[in-house]
């Protein structure tokens, strides 16, 4: 047993309101720069849609992840063979406009261009070339575009949904979508890492964050490949690769990262969870089907003495064991269940785990005749005086979560490799835990139902008045479950206290005794 | 042998091989970071895949067979002892020559006209581009009217080379050599030297380590055995790190 911290995240999908702020915290951070304009290492999708860069999850066109070769997995579309006989041109790399050509506008033209016949305007023009250009695509072009036929239509995951369920999703009056945040999963079996020729990437031992050491970094582009998830990034103009840091200087001061701090709708949570690293190999060549029980079962309980005393032994600070059972992440993703992983099928085995939403799925539950319906709308208000469309009654329980607006299956394709009964769990907790609290503040449900309907999602009242707590209620402390980095010991998790003590102070990097080069 | 001869085929490459070695380390400990070759397929990838594929194959087998008749002379030769083996190592040099050529060509051609690959183009990129495309185009003509270069190279110039390396040089055989064959000799010698400044320098950060290295990379900041141990001495060195 090989017990580490990691740290992990849960973005609760049914709070996302796509407001795009964790987006702009983190660009104006990091990526506020020449060659990364373009890029987003914390980005919000529309789904269904294409996502960024389009079509991502497409692995026939990217090649990224691992696949399983018998009992072994390996990475697919770089690795020790790839990784190298690739590497004069990458056939698998995305191209820029893959993501979208990075632009302004010539604002200054407003102000001072000469006396003409013609109002004068500000042409975009490239932030590559510098030359005018027509905007073909941009940071979240497909924003809100459900059941558009050049985005939603076109997302990988409906492949598994059948043509009806495809076409029901799509009818202009049922149309329903959800965002989906994305950031770097810092995962347990990077296949960024593996694909690295220089070895510039690494994972971090003490917390698990995956980082990419600039100098070392020579550009060979393959970890933009390995990468299913399409979290690293290349600089175009420093020839180096980038990705999220989870914004480990913050981490390391006991703050949340960017992103999550300045969530307006509180979706983000962060914590350490304890795991088995000797485990991980096993767990990423599991059979397609139980890809997400062996990822979750190398979690280990930080309440266990065994546990407890191996992590020890293992060099993890009391401080990081008792955040471990504090954390959020952990009582989503293990106590709960109900927070799933993003395509466990690329066997990276990702540590940001997402709750998936409910709303869309339990607004509409009725098949009625349209013509009939069309008769019946209010002209000016351009509502239907019934509840054709939505009915929040909740007398059929469960009912509407088989009738759902979203197609289970393209959830599962999403979220548990297509195995829809784990997704259906998880909407049938998030559904009870709604009920209970309806009973509770509004009363118009009986308490034996709401009882009733605890118990067949597998939840007890107790339980669900915790859920409840974590999910609308709480702090910014129970969100964000940080350990100390322990300066005590490492100055930054990159030195060592040692090495700067008597140093010449701010801005240098040798020690004063050093001589010569 | 004149001084300016002498300072050709002895000064030259002395000064080529001195700037090569002290440069290239220079460069690699005072700017790592920019030890690369700035890849430029994320801006435009189809056309670099017909310049840049046929440009290292052609180059690495050429190179190769440079090498070959600098390290085992007397092999060459016995195997060109044969006509027919002579003809099949003479036509694979030059497919593999052309094949250089055209990659070349392509890459660079790529590189004056596309505007987002011209925006990550500095001097020496054009530099470095214009003489390699002079080397190929003077070895494919030496190749073509002074034959048979594997059997010459192997025979006379290799002594050369030796002679210089071993720094008792000895440039006799290349002042008789015709005028392309010594413009080739400098050029080489300039590519040599301006390596430690232009994106060459990726040749010398080849990842070949990569294939003995296990996939997953985990760096402890500190030994994690010894850091909750209070009766450990505490140590100066940092453990493993980059």
């Amino acid at each position: 047993m090989d017990i580490r911290s990691q740290i992990s995240m849960v973005f609760h999908l049914d709070k996302c309101i796509g407001c795009h702020t964790c987006s702009v915290a983190c660009k104006n951070i990091w990526t506020d720069r020449k060659g990364a304009e373009y890029q987003w290492w914390n980005n919000v999708e529309t789904k269904p849609g294409t996502g960024y860069p389009t079509k991502w999850e497409d692995q026939s066109i990217y090649k990224g992840g691992w696949e399983k070769k018998g009992d072994k997995i390996d990475l697919k579309g770089a690795g020790h063979r790839k990784s190298l006989t690739n590497i004069f041109h990458n056939p698998h790399l995305p191209q820029i406009d893959d993501y979208y050509e990075p632009f302004t506008y010539k604002y200054l033209d407003l102000i001072e261009s000469g006396p003409s016949s013609d109002q004068p305007t500000a042409r975009p023009v490239s932030l590559i070339t510098g030359k005018p250009m027509n905007i073909k695509s941009g940071p979240n072009w497909d924003d809100d575009l459900s059941g558009s036929p050049d985005y939603a239509r076109q997302d990988p995951n409906l492949e598994a949904v059948t043509p009806a369920e495809k076409e029901a999703l799509f009818q202009l009056e049922r149309m329903a979508m959800f965002y989906l945040p994305r950031i770097c999963n810092h995962c347990l079996n990077p296949a960024c890492v593996a694909s690295c020729p220089s070895g510039a990437i690494y994972k971090r031992g003490e917390d698990g964050v995956v980082l990419i050491n600039q100098d070392v970094c020579r550009g060979w582009r393959m970890c933009i490949t390995a990468c299913p998830y399409k979290k690293t990034y290349y600089n175009w103009n420093s020839g180096k690769s980038e990705k999220c840091i989870l914004c480990f200087p913050r981490i390391e001061s006991g703050l949340a990262p960017a992103c999550m701090h300045s969530c307006v709708g509180r979706i983000r949570y962060l914590g350490v969870v304890l795991y088995d690293a000797d485990r991980i190999h096993e767990a990423a060549s599991a059979p397609d089907h139980e890809l997400v029980d062996a990822h979750l079962n190398i979690i280990l309980d930080p309440f266990d003495e065994e546990v407890i005393k191996a992590a020890k032994e293992n060099g993890v600070a009391d401080s990081t064991i008792r955040a471990a059972q504090l954390s959020p992440t952990y009582k989503f993703a293990k106590v709960w269940k109900m927070a799933l992983p993003l395509h466990s099928e690329f066997r990276t085995m990702p540590m940001l785990f997402y709750v998936p939403p409910l709303l869309p799925v339990m607004a509409s539950i009725k098949n009625v005749d349209q013509s009939a319906q069309k008769e019946k709308m209010n002209e000016k208000a351009k509502v239907w005086p019934d509840k054709w469309l939505y009915d929040t009654s909740t007398d059929e329980l469960f009912g509407t979560i088989h009738q759902a607006r979203f197609p289970m299956k393209y959830m599962a394709e999403m979220f548990s490799v297509g195995d829809e009964n784990k997704v259906e769990e998880v909407m049938k907790k998030l559904m009870a835990v709604r009920i209970h609290r309806r009973q509770v503040t509004v009363g118009d449900i009986s308490e034996e139902k709401a009882a009733e309907t605890l118990a067949e999602a597998g939840l007890t009242a107790e339980e669900a008045e915790e859920i409840y707590y974590l999910t609308s209620l709480a702090k910014f402390d129970d969100r964000f479950v940080i350990p100390a980095a322990h300066r005590e010991q490492a100055m930054e998790l990159m030195e060592f206290a040692g090495d700067k003590k008597g140093d010449t102070g701010f801005g240098f990097k040798d020690g004063t005794a050093k001589r010569g080069l | 042998m004149n001084f300016f001869e002498s300072f050709l085929f002895v000064g030259l490459p002395y000064l080529a091989l001195g700037v090569f070695l002290i440069g290239s380390i220079w460069r690699y400990r005072g700017n790592g970071y920019k030890v690369s070759s700035l890849s430029s397929q994320f801006l435009e990838g189809k056309r670099l895949f017909w310049g840049s594929i046929p440009f290292h194959l052609g180059l690495i087998v050429v190179f190769l067979g440079h090498l070959l008749a600098f390290l085992i002379p007397a092999g060459v030769l016995a195997w060109n002892a044969h006509p027919l083996r002579l003809l099949i190592l003479e036509i694979t040099g030059y497919a593999f020559g052309l094949s250089f050529l055209v990659g070349l060509g392509q890459l660079f051609y790529r590189r004056i006209t596309n505007p987002r690959i011209q925006a990550v183009t500095n001097e020496m990129d054009l530099i470095i581009e214009l003489l390699l495309l002079v080397q190929v185009i003077l070895g494919l003509c030496v190749a073509i009217f002074y034959r048979w270069g594997s059997s010459w190279f192997a025979s006379d110039l290799t002594p050369y080379l030796w002679s210089i390396l071993l720094f008792r040089p000895d440039p006799e055989a290349v002042l008789a050599m015709p005028l392309l064959v010594q413009l080739h000799i400098i050029n080489a010698s300039l590519i040599i030297l301006l390596i430690p400044f232009t994106r060459l320098m990726h040749l010398l950060v080849a990842p070949f380590h990569y294939l003995g290295r296990p996939y997953q990379r985990v760096i402890w900041n500190w030994d994690r055995k010894k850091v909750r141990n209070p009766k450990e001495r505490w140590s100066p060195t940092r453990p493993r790190n980059n």
